[in-house]
């Protein structure tokens, strides 16, 4: 079953996900990658203001394709979340509730998820022509200097989406591996 | 000696980046579509429905299948009884890449150094350009987009002759095994075993050009990419990494002669995204 999920995340909508969960997303979530994300934490460790609030915000790391004329944006998957976890625990303490990416999580981001009741979902890697299709609305609000890396404000609409780790620290990437692995 | 202007091979280029990027070859596809009737998750079934239906609205709507439209890697043959003119060539290609990727609206991936200021070079140039010489008076360009998320699970390990084909397996199955979901599976994974360090990478690039399932015309090659699918496949990492029969569509594997104290193995991985397009001037 697919549920519906709105944008901000709440801690009752995060309690009721679980890993494997297809989800459609719908909101404001904001985009951030690797140049975007290391600023991010100097400003945070300068005790500097971010450039938008992330208390119970989701962001999507992923670098767009320009807009074609017409377009919203241009193709936009995700990007492999490991390159963040240096910096998701620190963001997750900052009070962000959402990241969606694609690919495995160190121990440190799993725990910060678990104590601080948040939520990893992944979208379809490579799907960046059907994934742009879900965006409505796209802003750059930060950084722009940093082209694709820019931090836009996307406005989504049932954007599709599987739940991998769960506020209790079940990770799919390992549930769905034991049961279809053949020793 | 026929004489062809760079002109021409900018104008090339330009095209088959933009091509490349928006139109993915059937092969995978069809690779896909086998794929689906095999597997055994539900939610991994699905994942590929998605997967597939990304390559339409890509095809259907001239958009680039994924964001992430790579560094442009260049296989260049030039015929010995071609006479470039008008330029430099290496230059033509350059700016052939970047009006492709201009004119296109594809996502510029290219950083000017790799460890320090990390500036976007803001055009994707450098392309990867690799030039042999062959007979002939023709000029044959295969360009191949490659993304980062797979490039970076790839591997390289200078393997001992006593490790062996069980040796080879290993570390195949090891490097696919660590990458998990990391390099957006299904993928498509290309060896080259043989040469030198260099020789064996290049070798192992170039086996990813070759269609989806397409085994080496060794049969005892073939033998050996048919099990090394058998066995990634029974790994259980899937579609995305979320569980499931399919996990790769092909292997292929490149071979060259080697040094009588050398082994090389290089692991390169392709995602689902296996994009390459040719044209012959």
């Amino acid at each position: 079953m697919v549920k519906k999920v709105d944008t901000p995340l709440t801690d009752e909508v995060i309690n009721e996900l679980r890993a494997g969960d297809r989800v459609l997303l719908s909101g404001i979530i904001y985009t951030g990658r690797d140049a975007a994300h290391k600023r991010l934490a100097e400003l945070i460790n300068k005790g500097e203001e971010l450039p938008m609030d992330i208390k119970n915000q989701t962001i999507y790391y992923v670098g767009p394709c320009p807009a074609k004329p017409g377009q919203v944006i241009g193709s936009a998957g995700p990007t492999t979340s490991g390159r963040m976890d240096a910096y998701a625990p620190l963001l997750i303490d900052e009070g962000l509730k959402g990241m969606i990416g694609k690919g495995l999580r160190n121990q440190q981001v799993v725990d910060s998820i678990v104590k601080n009741n948040a939520v990893y979902f992944a979208a379809v890697g490579g799907a960046g022509a059907l994934l742009a299709e879900a965006i409505k609305e796209a802003e750059v609000i930060a950084f722009s200097d940093l082209g694709a890396e820019a931090i836009y404000k996307l406005r989504i609409e049932d954007f599709p989406v599987t739940v991998i780790i769960d506020n209790q620290g079940n990770d799919l990437y390992k549930i769905g591996k034991e049961k279809y692995k053949i020793i | 000696m026929r004489e062809i202007h760079v002109e021409l091979i900018s104008k090339t280029v330009e095209r088959l980046c933009i091509e490349s990027n928006y139109y993915l070859p059937q092969d995978v596809k069809k690779a896909l579509q086998d794929a689906l009737e095999k597997e055994e998750s539900p939610l991994a079934k699905e994942i590929i429905e998605d997967i597939i239906k990304n390559q339409e609205i890509a095809r259907t709507n001239n958009v680039p299948i994924c964001q992430d439209t790579g560094l442009a890697v260049i296989f260049l043959e030039l015929g010995q009884e071609v006479r470039l003119t008008g330029g430099d060539l290496n230059e033509a290609i350059d700016e052939g890449v970047r009006r492709g990727y201009k004119n296109g609206y594809l996502r510029k991936s290219a950083v000017d150094d790799p460890f320090m200021v990390r500036k976007n070079t803001g055009d994707n140039t450098p392309a990867i350009i690799h030039t042999k010489i062959v007979p002939g008076d023709k000029v044959k360009l295969i360009l191949a987009p490659k993304g980062g998320g797979s490039e970076n699970m790839s591997a390289l390990a200078m393997l001992k002759p006593s490790d062996g084909v069980k040796g080879i397996k290993q570390f195949v199955l090891d490097t696919v095994d660590k990458a998990g979901s990391n390099p957006c599976p299904p993928i498509i994974v290309g060896i080259g075993v043989g040469g030198t360090i260099e020789k064996t990478t290049l070798i192992a690039k170039q086996a990813l050009l070759r269609t989806v399932g397409e085994h080496n015309s060794n049969p005892d090659i073939a033998k050996l990419e048919e099990e090394l699918l058998e066995e990634i496949n029974k790994l259980g990492i899937g579609p995305q990494g979320f569980g499931g029969r399919t996990t790769a569509l092909a292997v292929h594997i490149e071979t060259f002669p080697a040094h009588i104290a050398s082994m090389p193995v290089t692991i390169n991985i392709q995602c689902h995204v296996a994009r390459h397009q040719e044209a012959i001037i």
